[in-house]
């Protein structure tokens, strides 16, 4: 089963942290990347640019809208995420439980809706 | 031929094989899948048709085999029909799989996998129980729902969304891990656990969804010491409940009132269940890894002992509390041990204890902490303190018998 583990996080804490624990926090992500494809647990993942880049969009009233910010205006906000490949939930959670960012944020693992068999 | 008698036979051993192979049956048919609202309809189906076919044509030599074939052709009808996020190979596997235990007379017994899908931590805390009861034992909505006074049509909604996120999150039907497995079999337990509990409420027994669930989950304790045979907790478990349900009958005199444990007649307990809870205890304590249950279980195996010999070891049982504490830290535990504290250096000692417990908001509503303090309160001279104890306790108590009991002890202040 594919399983999609979102990474949540307060983006202001890492522009307060040192460069070296910068540096750090990039090692451990690319460390936890290189264990997954070692695994051959990865489909694709990816960092995502800051929350004050996004745009939304939705219809009010008919019309679309197109809105600056996030979706959401929560603290944590989306930062990055791994697509794996795993048996079962049971996998999945100890992969997220090796991700570093639970160590610094919210990991949430959904699966994936498999879409060529779309029953219920 | 005897229509009647048949089907009466025909019943009644359906019901026999209902009672042992429930679980089993779907424990294996949702193994696969993870799909248990699927196994479980199958099997409702394999049951209908059990009791139209079984009055005719005679009750099968193998029943179970008999129910695995029908429940796997209306299973696998059911997943291709309406779950096609199922993966064909799968159901192929799973139909030659299942095409292949109907001609064997043992199958496996894979229960233990699914009570660690129905427990495990994905799962929201307060549906564990139920989803067990369910999916394990086949009770059906309405009467766990009766059974842990919730309404029906909310248990059966909460059943359904747990099922369905075991199927649709990919929760397993497996043991987990040997790294993993205490930690989740304690999951399993506490379920268990909080199952028995909401049985034991109901005292007089005259309420029998609670009752049975009670025996429920004491079949289920037996089930996880079959199938775990070295896990000293599931032991610890099965002996609490063991302890505590010898004295189911002795906790209610002949007219239905409420008798504390320090009076009740020794002769009304269960001596045989107590020996079977001595036993399990015994054994798990050869594992050398204390842990909640165990520790509740040997000061149950305390209070006994002191009652049978009249010999009081109230310092035992401190040191007991002192343990579980430690490993379990819980206002309800600080309050009974603080019962033990009075009865071994006095009662102004325990209620010194009870009061430093005053400042949890958590027992502010929970009647025992009410009437141990009225208890103590009395003990120690403290007249109009210990009627007001009892009166917040009385107020706060649901069943009757208790508040009768414990109206009769705060008349008993004025003498």
């Amino acid at each position: 089963m594919q399983y999609l583990l979102t990474l949540y996080a307060d983006e202001g804490a890492f522009a307060k942290m040192t460069p070296q624990q910068q540096q750090q926090g990039y090692a451990a992500y690319m460390a936890y990347t290189e264990a997954l494809k070692a695994a051959g647990a990865l489909k694709s993942s990816n960092r995502l640019r800051p929350s004050a880049t996004a745009t939304t969009l939705r219809t009010t009233e008919g019309k679309t809208q197109i809105l600056d910010g996030p979706f959401s205006d929560s603290k944590e906000q989306l930062g990055g995420y791994y697509l794996i490949d795993v048996p079962d939930l049971d996998a999945a959670l100890s992969w997220a439980g090796r991700c570093p960012g639970v160590g610094h944020g919210v990991v949430e693992v959904r699966a994936i809706w498999d879409m060529s068999s779309p029953g219920k | 031929m005897n229509l009647n008698g048949s089907g009466a036979e025909a019943r009644s051993t359906a019901d026999a094989t209902a009672r042992r192979s429930y679980g089993k049956l779907v424990a294996y048919l949702a193994a696969r899948t993870r799909d248990v609202d699927a196994a479980e309809d199958a099997l409702a189906d394999a049951f209908a048709a059990a009791l139209a076919d079984w009055p005719i044509r005679g009750c099968p030599d193998n029943p179970e085999a008999w129910l695995l074939t029908v429940a796997r052709r209306k299973f696998l009808d059911r997943v291709r029909g309406q779950r096609l996020e199922v993966a064909a190979e799968d159901i192929e596997t799973m139909a030659d799989g299942l095409a292949a235990a109907a001609h064997e007379t043992e199958f496996p017994d894979q229960r233990l996998g699914l009570l660690f899908a129905c427990a495990h931590p994905a799962i929201e805390i307060g549906i564990r129980a139920p989803l067990m009861l369910q999916a394990v034992l086949g009770l059906d909505a309405a009467r766990i729902a009766s059974a842990f006074l919730v309404a029906p049509a909310a248990m059966g909604q909460r059943l359904v969304r747990a099922k369905q996120k075991i199927r649709m999150a990919g929760i397993p039907l497996r043991i987990p891990e040997r790294e993993e497995l205490r930690d989740r079999l304690e999951t399993v337990l506490d379920a268990i656990y909080a199952a028995f509990s909401e049985g034991w409420i109901d005292a007089t027994g005259t309420d029998l969804a609670r009752r049975d669930l009670a025996e429920e989950a004491i079949y289920l304790g037996r089930l996880v010491t079959e199938l775990l045979p070295r896990e000293p907790e599931a032991m610890g478990l099965l002996a609490l409940m063991l302890y505590a349900e010898s004295r189911r009958r002795a906790r209610r005199d002949v007219n239905g009132e409420y008798v504390p444990m320090a009076e009740q007649r020794i002769e009304d307990w269960d001596a045989a269940m107590i020996e079977e809870a001595e036993q399990y205890l015994l054994r798990a304590c050869d594992a050398k890894l204390p842990g909640r249950y165990q520790l509740e279980g040997a000061i149950q195996s305390a209070h006994i002992a002191r009652r049978r010999t009249g010999c009081a070891n109230w310092a035992e049982v401190v040191q007991l509390y002192d343990g579980l504490l430690a490993h379990t830290p819980s206002p309800v535990v600080a309050l009974n041990r603080a019962l033990a504290v009075a009865e071994r250096d006095g009662a102004q000692a325990g209620l010194d204890a009870i009061e430093s417990l005053a400042g949890d908001p958590r027992l502010a509503e929970y009647q025992p902490w009410w009437a141990a303090r009225a208890e103590l309160l009395a003990r120690t001279g403290k007249r109009e303190e210990a009627s007001y104890a009892y009166e917040v306790a009385i107020g706060l108590e649901r069943d009757e018998s208790v508040r009768i009991f414990l109206d009769r002890r705060r008349a008993a202040l004025a003498r």
